[in-house]
């Protein structure tokens, strides 16, 4: 252990210790603003600098390491005007566009700005005049409020190992760009969008479309029905005030209804669905020698990541569309015809944790039901700011439920939204198929947590199913090169684009810390414990539209809706 | 020799990138974005990355320019000792301005950083060899030995 003292107070840390981790041991604040605590250290920014005895410069708190005897100060007027200034002149390369901003509110260099009372920058403005980046339908860059933190290109190359964004020139010159200095659509970019939540300020965020949502309410003409995807409720409270998990599902349903909405429906559903028809699938390939290791297909940063990077392994992706686009051709066929809608009326929302769900929408392949299956995508911060700006009192509203048909869903199709959930989910029908046995215990706790990797094999009826679950892209690649050199041991592999699965999603409530991530995975298994169904196969709904309507999985009519095929995505740099 | 055959010549040596570059632009007078892409294949990094690189360094133009790449020291020393007026001279010389190629892919105009010969100044570099105490006036037969 080493022995400092900072402001006066001594700590105690071990060795290695930054100044900056050691004053959050004893609740001292530096403020950070190229710091990420779940990433490398940069030292790039200086805000954080502090005053040592017996230094005649002034270290920056995250990156100097802790020494025995140390005396560190870390607000003398040196150390204020110091930080003063260096706010200052970020400041003075950043549009004063506040109120115009995506972050304003919730912007790392705006809390900085107002904690140092900056008012009369002394420094001429002087903004670079770059320009915007909205070449995908997922995210948009706006490279002038960038303040060079390289927190994205981290996101982007150490988390999800896609490398779309890095640096061009150096000095007052350099930028974050995407590949080459081109459009992020044309670089390998995936829009997981793990960057939008790397990034301090508002140089990256998703792109809006509230206003099409906002129209088709408005349009009498227009039946407006929408689907929350499995991880948004437990994430939704955070963005209207309340802790995470606590947004009850009634009630966010009731808000839903309150802003106009005209059916709320369920991913859910869809999420049941994909089970049975992926829990066949692979049980069709075990059986009849099909390409294995199966992947899932849940994740669209998953599949573009999978398009770009590894295209010779485009077939062992399952052919199950997502849950997002199941529902989508079944809501303007099957659920249209039960209601005794014209499907032509039918606007189609999705409520999504996502970035690349919008761009999956898009995808022109899409359209198995005669229209476009999804017509709009709204992450889960678009709604956040639909319920803000509606001014609602979640605490007056009277709880509601979900419209029928394809609003009814189980517990395994809740646990879709963590790391591991559509895995656990399978693997509760798969071995009640297989076995012909009701499974006691559905807990399947290895499936579960953030951690990168996880395994597990399972014995159905003397056949032993080995298992792999991989979150965040860094991890899948791991798992890919190994199923690329035909080195995989697994006949199953989950993967979720984003770190602990959608709950981390790129549209969810801007996540600082990989902890938030944690604190949600465990809010989706309490109310994956609180349903009183948790097997797919036995959610009453489902059933239905397999008497009436599928007849089979796998089936023709399957096929014509719920499956689709992968594409390589032939980008020209890697 | 294409850049392909180029880069593959540096391609086992560890580190080889920024030599592989100084090869490339030796031969084309600077690296193309399909040789950068071609480099990041060959030494397996990000294309992201390798592009980082070319771009980092101020020697290194990804972009199309002149084979004959003459640069204008625009350091204090050169400045007070009339550098403008050589700037001046070669872009009237070249028909071109500062940043540009002429049409005929002969010459580049850039600015460079000191290069370190500040007891003749104002110095200009072409390819890479330094010309000391420059005037307006020696500007047409510097350019004769490359035309």
């Amino acid at each position: 252990m080493v022995n400092l003292t900072i402001d006066g107070i001594k700590v105690s840390v071990p060795e290695g210790s930054t100044i900056l981790q050691a004053a959050k041991e004893v609740g001292v604040k530096i403020p950070t603003l190229c710091y990420h605590p779940d990433q490398a250290v940069k030292a790039n920014c200086r805000v954080c600098v502090c005053e040592v005895e017996g230094n005649r410069l002034l270290p920056a708190a995250c990156a100097q390491p802790v020494m025995e005897g140390m005396v560190v100060k870390t607000r003398t007027p040196k150390v204020i005007e110091a930080r003063r200034t260096i706010l200052e002149l970020i400041l003075a390369h950043h549009p004063q566009d506040c109120l115009n901003c995506i972050r304003n509110g919730n912007c790392e260099l705006q809390d900085l700005a107002n904690e140092y009372f900056i008012r009369d920058n002394p420094f001429t403005l002087k903004v670079r005049g770059l320009k915007k980046d909205y070449s995908t339908p997922s995210i948009f860059r706006d490279p002038d409020k960038c303040v060079l933190c390289r927190r994205c290109i981290d996101a982007c190359s150490v988390v999800q190992s896609v490398n779309a964004l890095g640096l061009e020139s150096r000095g007052v010159n350099s930028m974050v760009v995407p590949t080459m200095g081109g459009d992020l659509m044309d670089s390998p970019c995936v829009m997981c969008g793990q960057c939008v939540h790397a990034c301090p300020v508002g140089a990256i965020g998703e792109v809006e479309e509230i206003d099409k949502l906002l129209a088709a309410i408005a349009d009498p003409d227009k039946i407006v029905v929408t689907q929350i995807a499995p991880a948004v409720r437990t994430a939704i409270g955070e963005e209207v005030g309340m802790k995470t998990g606590d947004m009850p599902m009634e009630v966010f349903v009731a808000g839903l209804r309150q802003v106009g909405f005209d059916h709320v429906l369920h991913t859910n559903f869809t999420a049941d669905l994909t089970i049975l028809e992926e829990g066949n699938e692979l049980l069709k390939r075990l059986k009849e020698g099909g390409t294995l290791p199966m992947f899932t297909s849940c994740s669209p940063g998953w599949i573009n990541f999978c398009e770009t990077f590894y295209p010779d392994l485009l077939d062992n992706l399952s052919t199950c569309k997502s849950p997002q686009q199941m529902f989508g051709s079944l809501v303007k066929t099957y659920w249209t015809d039960k209601m005794g809608i014209d499907p032509a009326k039918i606007y189609s929302v999705s409520i999504m944790p996502c970035t690349a769900k919008k761009f999956e929408a898009s995808r022109p392949e899409m359209n198995a039901s005669g229209y476009r299956d999804v017509d709009l995508v709204l992450t889960t911060r678009e709604i956040g700011r639909l319920f803000r700006m509606s001014g609602i009192d979640f605490d007056k509203l009277a709880p509601s439920s979900f419209d029928s048909w394809m609003g009814a869903y189980t517990g395994a199709a809740v646990i879709f939204g963590a790391s591991g959930g559509v895995m656990e989910a399978a693997l509760r029908t798969v071995y009640e198929v297989v076995t012909g046995q009701t499974l006691e215990n559905v807990n399947f706790e290895v499936t579960r947590g953030i951690t990168g990797v996880k395994e597990a094999e399972v014995d159905l009826s003397g056949t032993k199913v080995k298992v792999a679950i991989a979150n965040g892209l860094s991890n899948a690649r791991q798992l890919m090169d190994q199923v690329r050199a035909g080195e995989s041991p697994y006949h199953f592999i989950e993967i979720m684009a984003c770190p602990g699965g959608c709950i981390g999603g790129g549209g969810q409530p801007i996540t600082k810390v990989n902890a938030k991530r944690v604190e949600r995975i465990e809010s989706i298994y309490v109310e994956d414990e609180n349903c009183a169904i948790r097997k797919s196969h036995e959610n009453p709904e489902v059933k239905t539209l397999y008497d009436e309507f599928l007849h089979e999985p796998l089936g023709h009519k399957s096929h014509e809706l719920l499956h689709t095929h992968y594409h390589d995505k032939n980008k020209k740099y890697l | 020799m294409d850049y392909k055959q180029i880069i593959a010549s540096y391609a086992d040596k560890p580190g080889g990138l920024i030599e592989a570059f100084h090869a490339v632009q030796q031969e084309l007078s600077y690296v193309p974005v399909e040789a950068v892409a071609e480099a990041a294949r060959a030494f397996n990094v990000p294309a992201s990355t390798a592009y980082g690189v070319a771009t980092f360094y101020s020697m290194f133009a990804v972009e199309s320019r002149g084979k004959n790449v003459i640069r204008i020291c625009e350091s204090a020393p050169c400045h007070i000792a009339g550098a403008a007026d050589v700037v001046a001279a070669l872009e009237k010389e070249l028909g071109i301005r500062m940043g540009e190629s002429t049409s005929d892919g002969q010459f580049a105009l850039e600015y460079t950083e000191c290069v370190g010969q500040c007891q003749a100044t104002p110095v200009i570099t072409i390819n890479g060899k330094p010309y000391l105490d420059v005037s307006p006036g020696k500007i047409p037969s510097i350019l004769a030995e490359y035309k």
